[in-house]
């Protein structure tokens, strides 16, 4: 929190060397911000909406008690709507008519995985669906419509032209699924039945390698469930129709938050004729 | 004929996104390390991903595999942007939720691609345990299992978060495909999903028949989020923790028309929430 704070002020008070600030109470601080802002008035609004979120952040740090949601989202987003609404005019107007996004992106739920964040998607780019682990389920008319949906939209509506489903590290969907007992007994009403979905990923996990620790047995499995994924979506008959049309292509990818690492991967196929009589 | 997907193939064939900086950077023995401007979210300084090509129209076809590389090296670049600025800057957090999340929210939001929560309430990585499908729907427990009440039962059972937020928005494609739906028999997986919003539509062409099909649509995207939350207490660990005051439900309509937020949170008055057929809330307030 404190290193947020100092960065905000190094943005107002440019004139001051880095070295300096650390031995800088909080008075002097403010004295200089209230001296800048009266010489740039129009810095008002910026600095306002700043000072905001670090007085929230910092109401938050002294007090964890005190969490106030409705705070914190309403903080979230005056700073949205004066940093990034407001100063793209041209762009929320546009997206206001109608969004084109060439992603259609599949991640897990897991608060630290946005792609918003790690890829920095803008508005109007990645079509997002978020569920646990990640998981695309296999075509199926009535189990599970809510996915269906999301790819019918994004592939026949939107046309995407991308598909990725980006797994990630200490997935708790993934380590849920791996620690299903072998006799199939579920103690969730709804959880394992979910995760079930990438069961081969398991399947071909512990048969090629039984001998690495559980954890690492884990890590293979996020990444081998995101190809189960990318084949359950090939069962799609409009994706099957894109893919085959070139006009969509499928890539795998892996987050790895604990050593700050990104994989993609394709999922390529090539019909090559075997035989013309 | 698909081939079959061989994942072992493809292992060795992965980018892995750190390791081309390294390649580029020359025999020397320390990477040079390649300073990138920060991204910002002006359109000004990074490559937005296709939008300025938007005009109304759909985006045309992309054959180019040229261009596609161009789309994946964009999201390199961002990701080691994400790294170098914020991952790395903020190395003490990361290391912290490397161990374990413990969000005080679940979002369940669209997926439209303009609506993401991150980007409008400014949820930081850790705050925000997300669903994402078509039009923020949460169906009942009695319509079996689902990705959504999968996601909730992790939330609420195993993370405990305290908050749980339904956000709608304008112009929300999966509410304007329920509102214009007939019975006609034709299928497709987006009007059988949106289906779970249907005493919403009914609702909206009770109270608001007279108003044209957008107004209508407007108010079918805040009535959905309404029935929504009500299926959300149709699970009985939700309802209990809400009872006893452990977790708060709460509603939000993005209108991105105007850039206003509304929020309210459902008041649990004893065993109802409802009376006459409205949902009871409190500490409603709209932000301009």
């Amino acid at each position: 929190m404190a290193g947020k704070f100092t960065k905000c002020m190094m943005l107002c008070c440019s004139a001051k060397e880095p070295e300096d600030m650390g031995s800088e109470s909080y008075e002097e601080a403010i004295a200089a911000l209230s001296k800048l802002l009266s010489d740039k008035a129009d810095l008002g609004s910026v600095a306002a909406a700043k000072i905001k979120q670090i007085t929230a952040e910092l109401e938050a740090a002294a007090d964890p008690t005190q969490f106030d949601p409705v705070k914190r989202i309403e903080t979230g987003f005056f700073h949205f709507k004066k940093e990034k609404y407001e100063k793209n005019p041209n762009l929320y107007g546009t997206l206001a008519k109608g969004q084109s996004p060439k992603f259609l992106v599949f991640a897990c739920s897991d608060s630290r995985v946005c792609p918003s964040h790690i890829l920095n998607f803008q508005p109007g780019e990645a079509f997002m669906v978020r569920n646990i682990a990640n998981m695309v389920p296999p075509y199926e008319k009535t189990k599970y419509s809510g996915v269906g949906a999301a790819i019918e939209y994004a592939v026949l509506h939107l046309k995407v032209e991308n598909i990725m489903v980006i797994g990630h590290s200490c997935c708790g969907g993934i380590k849920g699924l791996m620690s299903i007992p072998d006799d199939g007994t579920t103690s969730s009403d709804f959880i394992e039945q979910w995760v079930s979905i990438c069961a081969p990923a398991k399947t071909k996990v512990k048969s090629e390698n039984n001998e690495l620790s559980f954890s690492e047995q884990c890590t293979n499995c996020e990444k081998e469930a995101v190809n189960v994924s990318l084949g359950n979506l090939l069962t799609y008959p409009f994706v099957r129709e894109a893919v085959v049309k070139k006009t969509l292509v499928l890539k795998g990818a892996h987050y790895d938050f604990v050593n700050g690492k990104f994989d993609v991967w394709n999922l390529n196929f090539q019909i090559i004729p075997t035989l013309a009589v | 004929m698909v081939n079959p997907f061989p994942g072992k193939w493809f292992r060795s064939k992965a980018m892995r996104m750190n390791d081309v900086d390294d390649i580029q950077s020359g025999p020397s023995s320390s990477p040079k390390i390649i300073r990138r401007p920060p991204v910002s979210s002006s359109e000004a300084s990074s490559k937005s991903l296709g939008l300025q090509e938007f005009t109304g129209s759909k985006v045309q076809n992309v054959n180019n595999s040229g261009e596609r590389l161009d789309l994946f090296d964009e999201l390199k670049r961002r990701f080691l942007s994400f790294k170098k600025h914020k991952y790395l800057e903020e190395l003490e957090h990361f290391q912290t939720l490397k161990e374990a999340q413990s969000p005080k929210f679940m979002v369940i939001a669209c997926a439209d691609s303009r609506v993401c929560p991150s980007t409008i309430l400014g949820f930081r990585p850790g705050e925000a345990f997300m669903i994402r499908n078509v039009a923020n729907l949460v169906p009942p427990v009695e319509s079996g299992p689902s990705e959504t009440n999968a996601a909730l039962e992790f939330a609420v059972k195993t993370l405990e978060v305290e908050n749980i937020l339904i956000i709608g928005h304008s112009c929300c494609g999966g509410i304007q495909t329920l509102m214009s739906m007939r019975d006609n028999g034709d299928s497709s997986f987006i009007k059988s999903w949106v289906t779970n919003g249907k005493i919403a539509k009914l609702r909206t062409e009770a109270a608001a028949n007279h108003l044209n099909f957008d107004q209508q649509c407007r108010i079918c995207e805040k009535e959905s989020i309404n029935h929504s939350l009500l299926n959300l207490l149709t699970y009985p660990w939700i309802k209990d923790r809400v009872r006893k005051g452990l977790l708060f439900v709460h509603g939000g309509y993005y209108d991105f028309l105007n850039c206003t937020f509304e929020k309210w949170t459902l008041d649990f008055k004893g065993s109802s929430v409802e009376e006459r057929g409205r949902s009871l809330v409190r500490d409603q307030e709209l932000w301009c």
